[in-house]
């Protein structure tokens, strides 16, 4: 189904199940903890050996010799796997590193050993004894060190490198008030509970691997590429997963790792990327640098703008593209964007939820609260003045919907924002100083073809089948309301199979693009059903009716079941999408209002009350998608309080790589959290009618930390994470 | 981890015979922070003596009016007891402050005690570290080191104590009880229990090889207002970056013990004596040997700071 004309209306509209809070169709099986993950499928292949995983010692540099002897006559050892023994590899489309390091390696934690024995404890001791000789090269950790080699990058998404519209150096020049300052934003880390986890198996030339993956397509694609073997060949099985927020987008070192060790061994083998390994072999959100320039009339209208990043990464890795979210955000005609791009041998920089905007809006939103400091306006009206119904590099295209505004507005008389003073350190709770701060929301909506299959039985049962994923999302769910709505049948009726490289391609799940996109799919496949039954049932599937498990035209009616009488019947469609992305800028907006306690004594920081305020199109599950966002605000709270993957640019690594060294928030650190979705459909996103919510709730969150702190302290940090010892000196004593 | 053979202990002095006559034997308690150690190799003991048989779990008024706590009476036990939370106070909130409700449910008071630094460089097998492996360099130094030790650190070692509950033992002037392997007991004030770096940052306590011990003593109450604050990144289940225990008796005497700063409780009787001179005097006197780094030089005037808010705390 080609989607290139605004949706009219269609079944979806009936709202009989989507658009209400249903409980997870697969949370009894998580709460009861039977939803097989990945490293826990004792069920699916006999004789299951472990894998253990060993990483690079150094950052830079090559393997001079493997000592392999003491390990290989450890008890229960079945095989080693090196980059010696491996048999010629090559390399994912979407990895920057080798999978499995040496000679050269590239990266510290770089898998360079798995040893395969029959127990885990066994390989783990075994993996001990390995030696390896390594020549330490020179590396490149630092990225303020390396900004000024940084060249310009040739981004395949989200680019191009340089933007500019009007002249944003003469208007900012002669602007009456100005801002020039520049931001710092750290490493981070996924950090999510399931590491990495395979377990794979060969029947002959065939590979089985049940891993925990958002991507299912990219990762057979990348297995079958690095193994050197027809794409036929992989099957990749992921029904749940354990959290991944972009930390499993791709192939990694677990899904290779534990196929070459079945191969080596000759018996299924699974592995998990061990705790400290998570840090630095896999992939993290790239830490930058950026310079925000913003030249303003004294009624608070923006003239000029302009944004430049730097990050680094690996020489076959990506910018953040921290900058994007400036190009569309506020009016202003005179614009400009630049991302650089430094050559460093730390551990591949890659998605983390709201790749890019995520840490540009932890930057912009904090300047644009410098900029209301400046002006002396209030920083929710200076957004409501600058903003723009359009593209503002492209006046001609339009928001497809952009209720910014009204996110702004509603969440301040929600929030109470009115008693905020806006004089800092003004506000007293004992020992506490209180402050209020605000930052908007803003991620796009992505558009990916998304394919899907759906079955019915004669028992009446609808069978959606794709290799979309479920993240801990919610698609489960959403996917069944969408077949229930679409097929006229109660929740219950719906069976839903995912994550499945056998099913039909989806978008995967990945920049917010999941649930729109999937249930889109979802939506095609069934209205191809709903004509094969229709036909079958000799009615015209235009004023064919699909409800309570009937399907019935004028005063014929006949169960949905007797359709599938002398045998399933079987659609599969995907959506694809026209040219509605172009001609219109689609995305999602939300208001992030903050309240927070500073220590007058320690500095110490702690979040008393969030509200997000969010419009994203049709909301196919509000608790659904209220877990997302509330859980996208926690991990916001995290950017702005703590969350710091520190480099040690002698080494080159991350330091703090276990969870008790990279702290997250937890739960005592979340006070009473708030979030409401105002009333949007979105016609042009797609025939649900919705668009992403799960990294719109990310962005901006931190940056209203940052400014709350600041209404709080009167102190501006620059430096994410905002720690204490950057505000202790400033603070007075009592 | 390296296999090792298992036993339980039967009695304390077999438990510390058994010790000393075993090459390369540990005790272990609640096992939460050995069993860490030993899955990264970073503990490697041949054999593993288990004391949680040995009846040391309860709780005994001593005949000088204080309480004798066994070795093996867990963190929470202790925290939730109503004797230690109506004379004790600092002791209860350290406890509570520390960890997690579940670590504290298996952590021992002995095996608190014992408890090895956080540094991440001690936890990383591939980096220099002269705790983990002597003479091999201390990465924390030039390193990341917002964590580490401002006072009594040295050019080997500036790792920190990371338990809160010995902290407020320090202010309590508790003595820990052992028993050797040769039967014989001894009471070590738990002023001289944990060791400075100097140049064996490997050797943190006094206790002898095969050395266990079977409880720590608390004198009779000392009364005043008891407190103990712990300032971290994050509201729970976080180490300090710095902490306060402290005792302040309604004439304005007191005493203080500090975590967060050093390779052990910090706690120097002399700077107490500045108390009535007020905080700068004892922060003074506290730290006068300090030595920070760049990333930790903060717990300085955080230390005095939350020193400050304590004592005025405690007096109103
Ligand atoms: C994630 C995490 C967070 C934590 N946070 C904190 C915190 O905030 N504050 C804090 O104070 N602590 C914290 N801890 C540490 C925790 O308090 C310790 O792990 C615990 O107290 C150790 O007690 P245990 O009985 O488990 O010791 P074990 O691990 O069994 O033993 C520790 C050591 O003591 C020795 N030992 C044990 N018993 C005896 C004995 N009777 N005689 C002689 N030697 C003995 C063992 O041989 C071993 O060397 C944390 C731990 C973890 C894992
Ligand atoms: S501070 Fe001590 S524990 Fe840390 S690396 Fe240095 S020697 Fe090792």
């Amino acid at each position: 189904m080609r989607f290139e004309h605004p949706a009219t209306f269609n079944p979806i509209d009936q709202l009989k199940v989507i658009g209400h809070p249903t409980n997870r169709i697969e949370g009894p099986l998580k709460t009861t903890g039977t939803a097989p993950y990945a490293y826990e499928r004792h069920d699916v292949v006999a004789n299951q050996a472990y894998g253990y995983v060993v990483g690079s010692a150094i950052g830079k540099g090559r393997i001079g010799s493997i000592d392999l002897e003491a390990a290989k006559a450890a008890p229960g050892v079945l095989a080693i796997v090196t980059a010696d023994n491996a048999g010629k590899l090559g390399k994912g489309e979407r990895n920057a590193a080798p999978l499995l390091g040496g000679p050269e390696i590239a990266h510290y934690h770089q898998a360079v050993a798995v040893v395969v024995a029959g127990t885990f404890e066994q390989a783990r001791a075994a993996a001990q004894l390995i030696r390896i000789d390594y020549a330490k090269g020179d590396g490149k950790f630092d990225l303020a060190a390396e900004r000024d080699n940084a060249s310009t990058p040739d981004p395949k998404i989200g680019g191009p490198a340089d933007t500019a519209v009007g002249d944003f150096a003469a208007v900012f020049a002669a602007a009456p008030v100005q801002l020039d300052a520049t931001y710092t934003t750290p490493d981070q880390c996924h950090a999510m509970m399931e590491p990495h986890a395979s377990t794979a198996a060969w029947d002959g030339d065939k590979l089985t691997v049940w891993t925990s993956n958002q991507m299912i397509a990219w990762g057979a694609e990348d297995m079958a590429k690095t193994l050197g073997i027809p794409k036929e060949n992989v099957r990749l099985v992921s029904p749940y997963i354990g959290g991944g927020f972009g930390g499993k987008l791709f192939l990694r070192a677990d899904v290779l790792l534990a196929a070459l060790g079945a191969r080596a061994a000759g018996r299924p083998v699974k592995v998990a990327l061990q705790r400290p390994l998570m840090f630095n072999n896999t992939t993290h959100r790239p830490a930058t640098i950026q310079r925000i320039r913003i030249g303003a009339e004294r009624d608070g209208r923006i003239t000029a703008i302009g944004h430049e990043s730097w990050s680094g990464n690996l020489s076959e890795g990506e910018p953040d593209m921290a900058v994007s979210q400036t190009r569309l955000l506020y009016a202003g005609a005179n614009r400009m964007t630049a991302t650089r791009l430094a050559a460093l041998d730390l551990p591949e920089g890659n998605a983390m939820r709201a790749p890019g905007e995520a840490s540009g809006m932890m930057a912009l939103e904090i300047a644009i609260d410098e900029l209301a400091d400046r002006l002396g306006i209030d920083p929710v009206a200076l957004r409501i003045t600058n903003d723009t119904q359009v593209d503002p590099e492209h006046p001609e295209r339009h928001f497809s919907q952009r209720q910014l505004v009204q996110c702004l507005s509603d969440g301040a008389a929600r929030f109470g924002w009115d008693r905020r003073n806006p004089k800092p350190g003004q506000l007293r709770d004992g020992r506490w100083l209180l402050g209020m701060g605000v930052a908007a929301a803003f991620r796009n909506n992505l558009l990916t073809k998304s394919a899907a299959r759906v079955r019915l039985d004669q028992l009446g049962t609808v069978t959606v089948e794709t290799d979309m994923t479920d993240i801990g999302t919610g698609s489960y769910t959403i996917i069944a309301q969408t077949a229930a709505e679409m097929m006229g049948v109660p929740l219950e009726k719906v069976a839903v199979r995912l994550g499945d490289s056998d099913f039909p391609v989806s978008c995967g799940s990945g920049g917010q693009w999941g649930g729109n996109n999937s249930t889109a799919g979802v939506y095609a496949a069934c209205t191809k059903l709903r004509e094969t039954i229709a036909q079958k049932l000799g009615f015209n599937s235009e004023q064919a009716v699909f409800a309570d498990g009937t399907v019935s035209s004028g005063n014929r009616s006949v169960p949905l079941a007797h359709a599938a009488g002398d045998g399933d019947l079987v659609a599969e469609d995907a959506i694809e999408y026209g040219d509605l992305a172009k001609t219109y800028q689609q995305s999602t907006f939300g208001a992030h209002f903050v309240e927070v306690g500073v220590d007058a004594d320690t500095a110490e920081i702690r979040v008393r009350r969030m509200l997000a305020v969010c419009a994203a199109g049709r909301i196919l599950n509000p608790k659904a998608a209220r877990s997302q966002v509330i859980g996208a605000m926690t991990m916001g709270v995290g950017a702005a309080l703590m969350e710091d993957l520190v480099v040690d640019k002698r080494h080159g690594l991350f330091v703090n790589h276990d969870l008790a060294g990279y702290e997250v928030p937890v739960h005592a650190d979340i006070p009473h959290q708030d979030m409401v979705f105002l009333d949007e459909t979105d016609p042009i996103s797609s025939p649900m009618k919705a668009k992403g919510v799960a990294e719109l709730g990310i962005c901006g969150v931190a940056a209203a930390v940052a400014n709350a702190v600041h209404n709080a302290t009167g102190v501006r940090v620059r430096e994410y994470p905002i720690t204490l010892d950057k505000l202790l000196d400033t603070l007075e004593i009592d | 981890m390296r296999s090792f053979s298992y036993e339980r202990a039967t009695s304390p002095g077999a438990a510390a015979a058994a010790a000393a006559g075993t090459a390369n034997a540990k005790f272990i308690a609640g096992g939460t922070n050995l069993l860490d150690l030993m899955k990264l190799e970073i503990e490697t003991p041949a054999h593993l003596i288990d004391v949680n048989g040995l009846a040391l779990d309860r709780i005994e008024e001593t005949a000088e009016g204080g309480l004798r706590i066994g070795a093996l009476v867990r963190n929470t036990d202790l925290a939730a007891d109503a004797r230690v939370r109506r004379d004790y106070g600092v002791l209860s909130r350290a406890l509570l402050a520390g960890a997690s409700g579940q670590l504290r449910n298996k952590a021992t008071t002995a095996g608190n005690l014992l408890q090895r630094t956080r540094c991440p460089y001690f936890y990383d097998t591939n980096l220099p570290c002269n705790k983990r492996k002597p003479g091999s360099g201390c990465a924390a130094i030039g390193g990341f080191s917002r964590q580490h030790a401002v006072v009594g650190a040295s050019e080997a070692c500036i790792a920190t104590h990371p338990s809160d509950m010995a902290v407020a033992m320090r202010a309590l002037d508790a003595v820990i009880e052992t028993v050797r392997p040769d039967g014989g007991t001894r009471s070590i004030p738990i002023a001289d229990l944990h060791r400075l770096p100097g140049d064996n940052p490997e050797i943190e306590t006094v206790l002898q090889p095969g050395e266990l011990i079977t409880a720590v003593a608390l004198p009779k109450p000392v009364g005043g207002t008891q407190a103990y604050r712990k300032v971290r990144d994050r509201a729970s289940y976080a180490f300090a970056l710095v902490s306060v225990a402290a005792i302040v008796q309604p004439d304005g005497t007191g005493r203080v013990a500090l975590g967060g700063v050093a390779h052990k409780p910090w706690r120097i009787e002399a700077a107490e004596a500045e108390l009535p001179r007020g905080v700068k005097a004892v922060a003074a006197r506290l730290f006068a040997d300090a030595k920070s780094t760049r990333d930790n030089a903060y717990k300085l005037p955080l230390a005095e700071r939350t020193l400050a808010a304590v004592l005025r705390e405690a007096r109103t």
